[in-house]
C-alpha cells in the first residue's frame, strides 16, 4: 500500500500558481482550514478557485481573498466575505456566481462522467446568459457543463491510512463530490486512523478517490 | 407583537402534518418557534441537514454543525446529514414541500427578486435559485413595503432569482396567494384594512368577499 501521508509543507508544494483549485466547505465549517491558512502564508497566485463561498475574511477561503492570491473565483455566495464583493466591484478578481444546487450538479458532473446537467435552476433570470436551453417534456432547462479541478483539497474527520474518509455532520458539504472531480486530492484528517478500522458501510468516500492525507494528528 | 413574528406566525399555521421545509435566513427562521402543536414539520437545511434543531445551550456548539447561514444549530433525534449533491437533489427533485424565504421584489405572476440590487448588493444566489424552482410551494415572508415602498409589484426591476414560482406572500399587512389569474387577498393582518394594502402595494390584486383576519 502505497504511503498517501504527506507533510503539510508537501502538500502545499503540490498547490501552484495559476492552478484551478475545488476547496470544500460551507462557510468555512468542513473546509481544509489548515491547507488554507498555510496556502495563505506561503502565497501561492493566480489560482482559479472552485468553492460554495468565499466564507469570512478571517476564516479559510476568506483568508486567501484577503491576500489577493485568487484570479478567478467560482461559487454561489460571497455576501459573508464583504473582501470578495470588494475587488469583484473594483475588477480585481473575476467572480462567477452559480446557484448552490448548480455549482454542486455541475462538481458532481465533472466526478462521474456525465456531459453536464439539465437544470431547470436559473431559466428566465441572468443565470441563463450564454447557456443552451433545451426542453424536455415541456419543461425549461440549462445545460451546465462539468466541473473539473487540477487539485481538490477537502477536509474530513476521520480518514484510515488507505483514505478512505468519513465526515462529521456538516463538515461534509461539498468535499465529497470534489473528491472525485479532480486530478490530485489532497485531506487534511482530523485523525488518521488504521485500515480496517472504518467500517466499509460508513466509508462516505472511497479511499481510490484520496491521492493525499494531511494528518491534523487528533485522536478519538 | 412585533412585524417579524406576526409574520412567522402565519407562515407557520401553512404548515400540515408531515411537511419538510426549508427556512431561509432572517424572518423565515423564526418560523420554526410556531410551529402549530401536534404536527410533525420536518427542518431542511441546504448545507447537509434533514431534521435541523434548534440553536443548541451556549457552551455546546459544534463547530462542525451549522445552518445555512453559518450559525450553530442541532439536530433533531433521528435526522440526518448528507452532502450538497444529496442536499439538493432533495431540493431541485421537489422532496421539499415549502420554501420560506424573504423578498426584495415579487410581482403579481409569482416572479421573485431576492439576490443581487445590482452595483450596490451582490451577495450571489446562493441556494435560493434552487429553493424556488424545486420546493412544490414557494412562501415568501417579509415586510410589505421598502420604508413604505411597494415591494409587491407588477413587474420585478430586480434581477430575477425565479420566474412565476411564489405560491405565497405572508406580509406584515397581509396573506396573499399567486394564482394563474393574479393575487388574490386571502387574509388582513390585525388592525389593516384592505385601502391600506392596496396604498401599500403597486401589483393589482382580487378582493374576495371572504377576506378574513389573520387567526395569528
Amino acid at each position: 500500500m502505497r504511503n498517501k501521508i504527506i507533510s503539510m509543507e508537501e502538500a502545499v508544494g503540490l498547490i501552484k500558481d495559476n492552478m484551478t483549485v475545488m476547496v470544500g466547505g460551507f462557510l468555512g465549517c468542513g473546509g481544509p482550514n489548515a491547507i488554507l491558512e498555510e496556502m495563505a502564508k506561503n502565497g501561492t497566485k493566480d489560482l482559479t478557485v472552485i468553492a460554495n463561498d468565499t466564507a469570512f475574511p478571517e476564516v479559510g477561503l476568506g483568508k486567501l481573498i484577503v491576500s489577493k492570491q485568487i484570479k478567478h473565483m467560482i461559487c454561489s455566495h460571497i455576501g459573508t466575505n464583504k473582501e470578495t464583493g470588494r475587488q469583484m466591484n473594483a475588477g480585481e478578481t473575476k467572480v462567477t456566481l452559480q446557484p448552490q444546487g448548480t455549482l454542486a450538479g455541475q462538481i458532481r458532473a465533472g466526478g462521474v462522467g456525465t456531459g453536464g446537467f439539465l437544470t431547470p435552476t436559473g431559466v428566465g433570470t441572468e443565470v441563463e446568459k450564454g447557456k443552451n436551453k433545451l426542453v424536455m417534456d415541456g419543461v425549461e432547462y440549462l445545460l451546465e457543463t462539468p466541473l473539473k479541478a487540477k487539485v481538490a483539497l477537502i477536509h474530513a474527520w476521520k480518514v484510515d491510512k488507505k483514505g478512505n474518509a468519513v465526515y462529521r455532520r456538516t463538515s461534509r458539504n461539498f468535499n465529497p463530490i470534489m473528491a472525485m472531480a479532480a486530478e490530485t486530492v489532497i485531506c487534511e484528517a482530523e485523525q488518521v486512523v488504521e485500515v480496517g478500522e472504518i467500517d466499509p458501510d460508513y466509508v462516505m468516500t472511497p479511499a481510490i478517490f484520496i491521492d493525499y492525507i494531511v494528518d491534523l494528528g487528533g485522536t478519538n | 407583537m412585533d412585524a417579524k413574528e406576526l409574520i412567522a406566525r402565519r407562515v407557520a399555521l401553512e404548515l400540515k402534518d408531515g411537511d419538510v421545509v426549508n427556512l431561509g435566513i432572517g424572518t423565515p427562521t423564526l418560523v420554526a418557534n410556531y410551529i402549530p402543536k401536534g404536527i410533525d414539520v420536518t427542518i431542511q437545511s441546504e448545507n447537509g441537514i434533514m431534521g435541523l434543531g434548534p440553536k443548541p445551550p451556549e457552551g455546546e456548539e459544534d463547530p462542525d454543525l451549522i445552518n445555512a447561514g453559518g450559525g450553530y444549530v442541532t439536530i433533531e433525534t433521528g435526522g440526518s446529514t448528507f452532502d450538497s449533491a444529496m442536499s439538493f437533489g432533495i431540493i431541485r427533485g421537489g422532496h421539499v414541500d415549502m420554501t420560506v424565504l424573504g423578498a426584495l421584489q415579487v410581482a403579481q405572476n409569482g416572479d421573485l427578486a431576492n439576490w443581487k440590487v445590482p452595483g450596490k448588493m451582490v451577495p450571489g444566489m446562493g441556494g435560493a435559485m434552487d429553493l424556488v424552482t424545486g420546493a412544490k410551494r414557494v412562501c415568501i415572508a417579509m415586510t410589505h413595503t421598502q420604508k413604505g415602498a411597494p415591494k409587491i409589484l407588477k413587474s420585478c426591476t430586480l434581477p430575477l432569482t425565479a420566474v412565476g414560482k411564489v405560491t405565497d406572500i405572508v406580509t406584515d399587512m397581509a396573506y396573499m396567494i399567486v394564482t394563474p389569474s393574479g393575487l388574490v387577498l386571502r387574509e388582513l393582518a390585525p388592525g389593516v384594512t384592505v385601502e391600506d394594502v392596496q396604498a401599500a402595494t403597486e401589483a393589482a390584486f382580487v378582493v374576495p368577499d371572504d377576506v378574513k383576519v389573520m387567526a395569528v
